[in-house]
């Protein structure tokens, strides 16, 4: 097995499992960021699955099929915002119901598209393609690591230096930051905590449905039931354990795809399945552990104050 | 010379949905470059007058004009755009984010059209500290610098969003007489500079160093403007109360009795594992009130907590009336006859969603004379409840009321009366009479002297150095953990002295028999 592990095969595994839980990851960082535990991440990456195979089949274009995915992930997000904030659903309830509605509509959807219950294969979907870059191609090693991945892959490793950039270089990125730190203070020097929630959980719907579309589109090339698989919440620990800091969500967003990866390999050898399939889950296990301790410390140290 | 009037509020009204006539004609007028107290007791409708100007509330009647022209505020941030600034009372900053970009936030300087230009912010953060001499490092994170420096950062951001008016809600209740002594040298170079300043607040002593004109509420109305100069504090205080109030009290010596509780060494981490309570030891005795001064968190909170039998997690011995309360739970320590006036009275003095009368008996709902077997005893609660309410003079509608409705004031007396009325022969009181009203404070104090004259120990953790001063038999300092200072002449203490020890300058050397045996 270690043969297969230290392949630039296995290191493209780690990417294409990363990519997912990478967008998603960015996508809780951006909503906690402004104060918001956006836990319809879940859902909201299985309806960009099943729009992304949709929407690229219909313009026949995966790009085509990517913008509208995002814009609809962005309108997820808006409605998520729409409940939490206008009408003062509890967060996780609000999520919790988005969560559901997915599960069941995008079944309901496909049958309508498809008139098929488990898989999208009768549609003819456009998948992100893989990319090779010029020249960095022909060097040895570095261009068999570093090229050939998919297009969204790219997109996800790009995401995390922009959303870095966004949250910590920009104006709108400090009123995030300033929001869902202290949103008196925030709304006492006249920033709308409203408005810059909404945009929060707009661009969080935005960088999750492009990891849904990458789970259709990439991934793999068709929609299935419930194929989201958890990774939802998967990127909310790893935002978290990541400090809800792009760059930290990174990190363990790779530690989870390495696990999953390692899942997918394991596969292959004489371990039951069954145990195999738990490895990404055991992993988030633990790790909503850690996550689930740091945030008892935070509220202890909120009551103390 | 006739000074130029820049704000005025004419007879502003406001009621709330709820039926609460805040303000009732309500009349205020700012000359330019004067510092204005806006004095009266809590709930006297100070904070919802500023709230109004402030853009926060919208009034039910009257009009505000500034510098002559009527205008409406509907929001903070136009209040902001017309030159009025706020500093709230919890100060409105965020902790992760420097000095600089606190001030700026909201109205960042640019790099472009895209990025925020944060050598500029740097820079104009520096500008504006310079330009009004607030020494202050602006690359600091907020929540590595000391209360004194948020407060000037507070200010600073009102000026640098250009306030002419600035209003400053209880500024000195946090501030060491020091830091106080500080911000009033600022106060004045800004009255200097042509600001016109609000000056919220109770304290009659800082009126009278720092306030030209004083406007007095009391109960929603406005009992007049005067000149600070021509009115006494006994005036000031009849005005603002309605009844003379004694500054002073008389107390009798203490008469000394047995040690009920003896403190060794104990030594307590918060969650986070810092050191807040570092080896200290002290006795107390029976019939005295044992004062422990110190700017907060300097583990006031939790050696409270510790030995209240809260906080489990600590090391050292606490024996109370020769128990050791380590393996306590926190009713065995209240039933060695403790009685505890919490730090925070929404947060675990009361439940605020609950009545009057089931707040009343959360700590002896379950004894027999109101308990039975299986269901309580209604009707004896009932009637203890309404003794207990006219006893300590509780204002509301019936004991059925909902304890979160009434006034910080009101909620104190409940619970104050909730403690007391367990017959304690030990009372640790955190803060007893923090926000709350002349009245209310008052009474408290004079019960808490009364159960010390009839041999109770108190301890009593304040921040309010008057309460301190005038209540204490024992005093001693709290810094970093540890007894900085201990006097067990109270009368002879100076308020500078204690503020020296208070910030950790001088240190007692020896608190052996001062403290404890």
């Amino acid at each position: 097995m270690l043969s297969t592990i230290f392949t630039a095969d296995f290191f493209a595994a780690i990417l294409r499992a990363t990519t997912p839980i990478l967008f998603a990851t960015l996508a809780a960082a951006i909503a906690a960021k402004s104060g918001i535990i956006n836990m319809a991440l879940e859902g909201m990456m299985l309806f960009a699955a099943l729009f992304g195979v949709i929407f690229s089949s219909l313009t026949q274009s995966w790009a085509g099929g990517l913008l509208i995915t995002m814009a609809l992930g962005g309108l997820l997000g808006l409605i998520l915002a729409f409940f939490v904030l206008n009408l003062k659903t509890d967060e996780i309830l609000a999520a919790i119901a988005i969560n559901l509605v997915a599960t069941g509509g995008t079944v309901l959807l496909m049958l309508a598209f498809s008139g098929d219950r488990g898989t999208s294969i009768s549609i003819q979907s456009v998948p992100a393609p893989k990319l090779d870059i010029p020249f960095l191609q022909d060097v040895p090693v570095l261009g068999s690591l570093l090229c050939g991945h998919n297009v969204m892959t790219y997109l996800a490793l790009i995401a995390v230096v922009v959303v870095h950039i966004f949250l910590y270089k920009t104006p709108l990125g400090l009123k995030i930051r300033a929001v869902g730190e202290n949103k008196n203070a925030a709304e006492s020097v006249g920033i709308s905590s409203r408005r810059i929630q909404y945009i929060a959980l707009i661009l969080s719907g935005i960088l999750v449905a492009m990891g849904g579309f990458f789970m259709s589109g990439g991934y793999m090339s068709m929609f299935t039931k419930d194929m989201a698989a958890g990774r939802g919440y998967i990127a909310l620990a790893a935002s978290s354990m990541g400090a809800n800091t792009p760059i930290g969500g990174f990190l363990v967003a790779v530690l989870f795809g390495i696990a999953q990866a390692f899942a997918n390999v394991m596969q292959l050898s004489t371990i039951p399945y069954e145990l195999i399939q738990m490895v990404p889950y055991l992993t988030t296990l633990i790790g909503l552990g850690i996550y689930s301790y740091s945030r008892m410390k935070k509220r202890q140290k909120a009551g103390g104050k | 010379m006739e000074k130029q009037i820049v704000l005025q509020m004419l007879n502003i009204m406001k009621i709330y949905s709820n039926g609460v006539v805040a303000n009732e004609d309500v009349t205020l007028e700012l000359e330019k470059g004067e510092i204005h107290a806006l004095l009266g007791e809590n709930g006297a409708g100070k904070s919802t007058l500023m709230k109004v100007l402030f853009g926060i509330e919208t009034p039910d009647q009257g009009k505000i004009l500034l510098n002559g022209q009527e205008v409406h505020i509907k929001s903070p941030q136009e209040a902001i755009s017309k030159g009025i600034g706020m500093v709230h009372q919890h100060f409105m900053l965020v902790p992760s984010l420097t000095v600089a970009e606190n001030i700026i936030l909201g109205v960042e300087p640019r790099k472009g059209k895209v990025f925020i230009d944060f050598n500029k912010a740097v820079d104009e953060a520096k500008k504006i500290a310079e330009t009004y001499n607030f020494d202050i490092d602006v690359t600091a994170k907020v929540e590595d610098i000391p209360v004194g420096i948020k407060q000037k950062v507070e200010i600073l951001k009102a000026l640098y969003r250009g306030a002419d008016i600035l209003i400053l809600d209880e500024p000195t209740a946090v501030l060491t007489p020091q830091e106080t002594a500080e911000l009033f040298v600022q106060l004045k170079k800004l009255r200097g500079n042509g600001h016109t300043i609000i000056f919220i607040s109770h304290k009659l002593d800082e009126i009278k160093e720092i306030c030209d004109r004083a406007t007095i509420m009391r109960n929603g109305r406005s009992m007049g403007t005067y000149r600070v100069s021509e009115i006494s504090t006994d005036d000031m205080s009849r005005l603002m109360v309605g009844r003379e109030v004694a500054h002073s009290f008389e107390k009798e010596a203490a008469k000394c009795g047995d040690v009920v509780m003896r403190v060794r060494d104990l030594t307590v981490y918060n969650s986070q594992g810092v050191l807040k309570v570092d080896g200290l030891s002290f006795d107390l005795r029976g019939g005295e009130i044992l004062g422990i001064a110190g700017v907060e968190g300097n583990g006031q909170s939790e050696l409270i907590d510790t030995l209240n039998g809260i906080n489990k997690k600590y090391k050292g011995t606490i024996r109370i009336k020769d128990a050791d309360i380590q393996r306590m739970s926190i009713k065995d320590v209240r039933n060695l006859k403790v009685a505890h006036i919490p730090e925070d009275r929404m947060v675990s003095g009361c439940a605020g969603t609950l009545s009057i009368l089931e707040n009343l008996f959360s700590n002896q709902y379950d004894r027999p004379e109101y308990s039975g077997k299986m269901l309580l005893k209604r009707k004896a609660i009932e009637k203890r409840s309404n003794e207990l309410i006219e006893e300590y003079k509780v204002k509301c509608r019936s004991n059925k009321q909902a304890v979160g409705m009434l006034s910080g004031g009101n909620i104190q007396k409940v619970i104050v009366a909730r403690e007391f009325s367990s017959a304690p022969d030990i009372i640790i009181a955190n803060q007893p009479t923090r926000g709350i009203d002349v009245g209310a404070t008052e009474f408290i104090r004079q019960r808490l002297l009364e159960f010390r004259n009839a041999g109770c120990a108190v301890i009593l953790v304040s921040a309010d150095l008057n309460e301190i001063f005038a209540l204490s038999d024992r005093l001693a300092v709290m810094y970093k953990g540890k007894f900085s200072g201990v006097f067990t002449d109270v009368s002879a203490v100076t308020e500078e002295e204690l503020g020296r020890y208070m910030l950790g300058l001088e240190h007692a050397e020896k608190l052996e028999g001062a403290i404890y045996e």
